[in-house]
């Protein structure tokens, strides 16, 4: 497949954005039950739901570009019955909103209790808005995963590893961002976000090495002799049905040589996983190196993003040898 | 149920492409606005088209064949690429299981070109919406031209009938009895998108001879011995009472 940036923009930041929110709801949890020390409402958690809203919005804005009709990208919410693209564009302004919703919650202070718990516990309209957008952050993390995964020609794409690593990835990125923020914001949580961020980058490391695992052992199931149904080994295709190429040799073809993609593939996981992962550690103790950390595992993600599309082999390329 | 569908006979093909300018003409021509172009007549031309002719050359040499193949949307009976649509804007049609764009709702996310396997949908470069062969419903369904004129342009063009038009859901219509009686055969049927349209296989007209058939063994056993030459005066009417 030819990568499309603006669909590698939009599911890197939404997916930093997805996971910085649910850092913050999971460390305001977390001090719910007084694991950790209680943060101030407006200056982390609702300046870190403004964060997580600007990266939701980039990657949105960067999605229309994928359209050729962006002002009727409205009516794509119409088949959310069959389609997971119809269910993603439902789910992610619905996510946009709810962290909204969140953050002006955090930043107004509206902190009237609504439930008693046991003890001590009182339960405010942020913790409940907090778990309606945890749940929409993981429908939409699905969501994104399964427009891959669901098409089940697509080999590489239509395993379960496809959304797991959707999710992973925006998890760590998310978590990352947020050591990053809490450095800044609030120092006595870096180690407890940059400890997720660990933990999460080796988790998708794992996974994404699995599926890469798995995407190296794939036989096609369809061949030049089913495309065209005649049983012969030897099938030399003389035309394409076109002279200057079309749509179908410029939109299922990455056009970069081997050599590139054999470069991409280390490099992705260079700056994906182990460099992150080297840096996490003293980034404890130094903000810097959790700064540089993000940003070399946000380019990682768009390199990872663009070997996803790139790896893909659409069988209607067996309809056009002469390109591959 | 009517299912409308091609069959393509590639014994009969020849690769003249007539059914690809014909239906370029016939839908760039209509209501629904142009199948665009760039770069029409200059060194990399390039457009939207619905229906393509492939060439592959089958074998190595000497014993290789020239097989043309024609190449459009096959209208599948379990469409892959409608249920993905965002939009409602790809669907397959109940009553004659046309599989449609409708060009005023698509949004132009590709999603759907992604889902089919075959390659068949193309983006219009200058209206941006996904498009696809419609197995010419605007010729088929008219109430103004002739009815021997109400077939798809891409079947009335073809010099040599290798396109057959009908509905494969009747087993009495002229498609149904050429997948059946000519070994008519679907693309790709391991991804299970039951395409309504079939190909026919190129088939070699041979003849199966044996050697006693070249040579004749009147008398396998050979018990008898010869027969007794007739004279020359007898009259010979055939070569069981010519000896």
């Amino acid at each position: 497949m030819k990568p499309p940036f603006s669909v590698i923009f939009l599911t890197t930041l939404i997916g930093v954005g997805q996971g910085l929110f649910l850092a913050l709801y999971t460390g305001q949890l977390y001090s719910f039950f007084d694991l950790l020390p209680a943060q101030d409402s407006r200056s982390f958690y609702a300046t870190g739901s403004i964060i997580a809203l600007v990266f939701l919005g980039a990657g949105l804005f960067a999605s229309f570009f994928h359209l050729g009709h962006p002002e009727r990208a409205w009516r794509s919410a119409a088949m959310w019955r069959t389609s997971w693209l119809s269910r993603e564009v439902i789910v992610l302004p619905a996510f946009i909103g709810t962290v909204f919703l969140y953050g002006v919650a955090h930043w107004f202070n509206f902190n009237a209790p609504m439930i008693e718990l046991s003890g001590s516990h009182q339960v405010d309209i942020t913790l409940i808005l907090g778990a309606a957008g945890t749940f929409l952050s993981f429908a939409l993390f699905i969501s994104t995963g399964m427009i891959y995964a669901c098409l089940r020609f697509m080999q590489e794409w239509h395993t379960p590893l496809t959304p797991i690593n959707f999710t992973l990835f925006g998890g760590a990125s998310g978590f990352l961002l947020a050591s990053v923020f809490a450095a800044m914001a609030a120092p006595q949580l870096t180690g407890f976000y940059a400890g997720w961020a660990i933990i999460l980058t080796a988790l998708a490391f794992i996974s994404r090495s699995a599926s890469l695992w798995r995407n190296s052992r794939i036989k096609p199931k369809s061949s030049l002799s089913t495309a065209i149904g005649i049983k012969h080994p030897n099938i030399v295709q003389i035309s394409q049905g076109s002279m200057g190429g079309s749509f179908n040799t410029r939109a299922f073809f990455h056009g970069k040589s081997a050599a590139f993609i054999r470069t991409i593939k280390p490099g992705f996981i260079v700056l994906t996983f182990i460099l992150p992962l080297i840096l996490l550690v003293p980034g404890l103790s130094s903000p810097k190196l959790l700064v540089a950390a993000f940003v070399i595992q946000y380019a990682g993600l768009l390199a990872e993003r663009w070997f996803f599309f790139a790896e893909a082999n659409h069988p209607q390329n067996l309809y056009y040898q002469k390109v591959a | 149920m009517t299912q409308l569908a091609l069959v393509i006979d590639l014994n009969v093909c020849v690769g003249c492409h007539a059914c690809v300018t014909s239906c370029k003409e016939w839908n760039t021509s209509g209501p629904a606005g142009p199948l665009s172009d760039s770069d029409p007549y200059g060194a990399n031309p390039s457009g939207t088209f619905f229906n393509r002719v492939q060439t592959f050359e089958v074998g190595t040499f000497p014993n290789t064949a020239t097989v043309h193949f024609p190449k459009s949307c096959l209208h599948c009976e379990e469409p892959p690429c409608v249920p993905v649509c965002p939009t409602g804007a790809s669907y397959k049609r109940k009553e004659d299981g046309i599989v449609l764009v409708d060009y005023d709702k698509c949004i132009g996310c590709e999603y759907c070109s992604w889902a089919c396997p075959y390659g068949a949908r193309e983006i219009d470069a200058k209206q941006k919406v996904m498009k696809k062969c419609t197995l010419c419903v605007d010729r088929i369904y008219s109430t103004t031209l002739p009815e021997a004129d109400r077939r798809p342009s891409c079947v009335m063009a073809c010099p040599t009938s290798a396109r057959l038009f009908g509905d494969v859901h009747d087993p009495e219509s002229v498609v149904s009895k050429a997948i059946r009686e000519s070994a008519g055969y679907a693309l790709m049927p391991e991804w299970g998108t039951q395409p309504a349209n079939h190909y026919l296989p190129r088939r070699k007209t041979t003849m199966t001879i044996h050697e006693d058939e070249l040579m004749r063994v009147d008398n396998p056993l050979k018990i008898d011995g010869k027969l007794p030459k007739p004279s020359k005066q007898q009259p010979t009417l055939d070569d069981s009472t010519s000896w």
